[in-house]
């Protein structure tokens, strides 16, 4: 059986919305599947929401545009209002829920909570609240596996900056041992 | 038998189709001879305005470009830069330069583009039959301007090399004339010098020819050279109005 | 394991016309194109070639024909309104049979528009935007690596017929990120440009690029001349795409993202037992007429899904000339259609065509 991961995520520019679908994407590249990124473009980019397309899939990838997410990823509250009707019935919602004070109103989802923006601020890392719910994601989901996340955050990392990528796997553990 | 006086190699021997007592046909010759006399022909490459100059592709024995109107100095940037080692200019009137291709002037000079222009500035549009170009005088009667242009509704002449000398990029400005054998001579020195100057890489060259349009003015050849001293001039003073090559 | 990289549309297709032997561009700043200028302001020094930011898209097009004609393989992008004020340099660019390549990554109009993704300068891409009786050859990719593809391709083609080429994207294509492969990109033999302005040197008689011809039977002839050329490229160059099509009751045609949609909307439907197929023109002009003429003999009827209200839907009604209906969806304005509307549209169709 085939299988395709679409997934949207959302937030407030400046939240690292793009870097982490590209850090999804490269993983989904470095283990042979067929994967797609498009981003939110123009004025909304500066400063206001942002979010990102990802898809992730076993077979050629048609519409780059998902209209009918089977995962979301929400960073901020007019995300979560703006696409938590469109996701398909049985698909994953990841909250952060320290930015969002509300609960997912629909039944036949499955929600995580996970106060990532706190967490991040926890551990000294105020712009890394990205990383906790990609953890929560991988945990969570089918998605891909540790590993290809791993190999798709060293393409992400250029050289130059490649200590980082030691802490940023710190990061995304504290999000996947996350337990609520 | 010594031949005293030809044809320049670089001017093609065909009919030239301009009026009767235009200028324009004196500044063709003078930049073929200078062309002939750098040596340039082989590398230079030539840009034709729209206006009455638009068949100079058929004037210049050198390659040739035709622009749209207003445009040759975008046409000059883009030969200039595929091809760095040739010579590039181009030959435009001030309908061309000055109205319609006043932005692609200002930024070719500014960029300090590496061509050289020739202006020919007869006050009026030729090729259409006699209307007001920017450079028109105050009161100049022309096809569209019958009352005289009125600076309420048409403003001011533009004056070019005045414009353009304030420009850094702007390597060398100088405003002359073609209406006696002195003038032509200097005017011929001009244009040598803008050849020059970009033989030597120095940046953006142009020369204001002050020509005349006895067509489109009404006059009798003999007559426009007068109202061209008599009118032109004082508005558009002849001299060097930027030279790089000066200030060292 | 993949050795591909992901690479922004945008991006990806100003590395394939570098790659292409693209040394010089001319641009203007407009969204959604921005980082293709960015990429070569970036790369360009790095291979000893220029990108010049010029001071007006006017300006841009007219330094595209200048170093056109002298020679150089050259590119300018840029996006709708953009497009429109080139108009004039792209027909003098036609008239005077020079190559070169030219970017659209359309957004809405008309007049400023939106900036999202549109379709919607069709009829300017294919039917002639500027004035005269010319011909562009159009490109429209769907996906990141058929961007590249394409790149390689209008220069070739420019090459090889004397024409200005354009490649048709949208704001999606240009800003999605995809795995691309610079390796299999096809190079076309292509002639030498004899008729260029580089100097005689002494040594030939001059090069004239001009597209003035003031006796009216001088320049019919030269435009009937350019019309045959026209000729040989309908025959020989229309390309396009079949998707399921074979056993297709319904053929949708659309381009670029759309056809991508279009996909997702055939397999929804296939799954729900309605045969339905895709006929993709990758060249929109020369348009792929005989796909479409000869899908009309065992079709039920077609279905034009645009991102505008309805321009390459002409076309498909031309070459499917009556034998079958040709319906139409659109979105416009930035807004694109959802697989979902396709298939209410095919089903809408299907219960009126029993």
């Amino acid at each position: 059986m085939s299988k395709t991961s679409e997934l949207i995520i959302a937030g407030f520019g400046g939240q690292g919305i793009l870097f982490t679908g590209k850090v999804l994407a490269y993983g989904g590249l470095m283990c042979g599947k067929e994967v797609s990124w498009l981003p939110s473009y123009g004025p909304e980019m500066r400063g206001g929401t942002a979010n990102c397309h990802v898809i992730i899939s076993d077979t050629p990838i048609g519409a780059p545009i998902i209209t009918e997410p089977n995962l979301l990823i929400v960073m901020n509250k007019p995300s979560l209002d703006k696409f938590e009707d469109a996701v398909v019935s049985g698909g994953t919602i990841i909250v952060d829920s320290s930015l969002i004070d509300r609960k997912v109103k629909r039944d036949d989802v499955n929600v995580f909570y996970i106060p990532a923006t706190q967490m991040a601020l926890d551990m000294d890392a105020s712009k890394m609240a990205n990383m906790i719910i990609l953890g929560k994601l991988i945990k969570e989901t089918d998605i891909m596996t540790y590993d290809e996340l791993k190999e798709g955050l060293k393409k992400c990392v250029p050289p130059s900056k490649a200590e980082l990528i030691d802490f940023n796997l710190k990061v995304i553990d504290a999000g996947y041992n996350y337990a609520e | 038998m010594a031949k005293v006086f030809e044809r320049p190699h670089a001017l093609s021997d065909v009919t030239l189709h301009y009026c009767p007592g235009c200028t324009h046909g004196i500044i063709h010759r003078l930049v073929a001879e200078v062309i002939d006399e750098l040596g340039i022909e082989g590398k230079t490459i030539g840009v034709a305005p729209v206006g009455c100059s638009v068949f100079a592709y058929n004037y210049f024995e050198c390659d040739m470009q035709q622009a749209s109107h207003g445009r040759a100095p975008a046409v000059a940037t883009g030969i200039k830069r595929a091809n760095p080692a040739n010579i590039v200019f181009t030959y435009q009137g001030d309908g061309d330069l000055a109205a319609i291709g006043t932005a692609e002037t200002v930024h070719a000079a500014t960029r300090g583009e590496n061509i050289t222009v020739i202006f020919v500035n007869n006050a009026i549009y030729g090729m259409t039959g006699g209307q007001m170009a920017p450079t028109s005088l105050v009161g100049q009667v022309t096809q569209t301007t019958p009352y005289g242009r009125k600076v309420e509704t048409q403003g001011y002449p533009i004056k070019v090399c005045e414009m353009l000398s304030t420009l850094d990029g702007t390597a060398y400005a100088e405003r002359v004339s073609v209406d006696d054998i002195k003038n032509i001579k200097k005017a011929k020195a001009a244009i040598k010098k803008a050849f020059e100057y970009q033989i030597d890489k120095k940046g953006f060259s142009i020369v204001e020819v002050l020509s005349t349009c006895p067509t489109n003015w009404g006059l009798s050849p003999k007559e426009a050279i007068t109202w061209l001293r008599e009118n032109m001039m004082p508005v558009y003073p002849l001299g060097v109005y930027k030279d790089k090559g000066a200030d060292k | 394991m993949s050795d591909k990289v992901l690479m922004k549309g945008n991006e990806a297709l100003a590395e394939a016309a570098i790659q292409a032997g693209c040394r010089l561009f001319f641009g203007y700043p407009i969204t959604p194109q921005t980082e293709l200028a960015a990429y070569m302001a970036k790369k360009m020094p790095k291979v000893d070639g220029l990108f010049l930011q010029a001071e007006s898209e006017v300006a841009a097009i007219n330094m595209v024909y200048g170093a056109a004609g002298a020679g150089a393989r050259v590119m300018t992008s840029s996006s709708s309104p953009g497009i429109s004020l080139k108009q004039e340099g792209i027909s003098y660019i036609a008239g005077s049979d020079l190559p070169c390549v030219i970017i659209n990554i359309v957004r809405g109009g008309p007049g400023l528009g939106g900036i999202q993704p549109a379709q919607s300068d069709y009829f300017q891409a294919t039917k002639g935007g500027g004035h005269g009786d010319y011909h562009l050859i159009v490109l429209a990719p769907s996906s990141v690596q058929e961007m590249v593809n394409l790149t390689s391709l209008a220069f070739d083609l420019g090459d090889i017929y004397r024409m200005p080429v354009m490649i048709m994207g949208d704001g999606a294509l240009g800003q999605m990120m995809e795995p691309i492969s610079f390796e299999a990109v096809e190079k076309l033999p292509v002639p030498e440009k004899t008729w260029a302005t580089t100097g005689t040197q002494m040594k030939r008689k001059r090069n004239i690029i001009n597209s003035l011809y003031i006796t009216p039977e001088e320049l019919e002839e030269l435009v009937w001349e350019r019309e045959k050329r026209y000729d040989v490229i309908r025959a020989k160059e229309a390309r396009f795409e079949e998707y399921e099509t074979a056993d297709a009751d319904y053929i949708i045609a659309a381009y670029g993202t759309t056809a991508r949609i279009a996909k997702n909307a055939i397999k929804a439907l296939r799954a729900e037992g309605i045969k339905a197929g895709l006929i993709r023109p990758i060249t929109l002009w020369p348009f792929p007429v005989e796909a479409f003429n000869k899908a009309a003999d065992t079709a039920k009827a077609f279905l034009s899904v645009e991102m505008s209200t309805g321009q390459m839907v002409e076309d498909v009604k031309l070459a499917v000339n009556g034998k079958k209906d040709v319906f139409f969806f659109g979105r416009t304005g930035g807004t694109v259609p959802t697989p979902a509307e396709i298939v209410a549209k095919i089903k809408e169709i299907d219960g009126g065509v029993r």
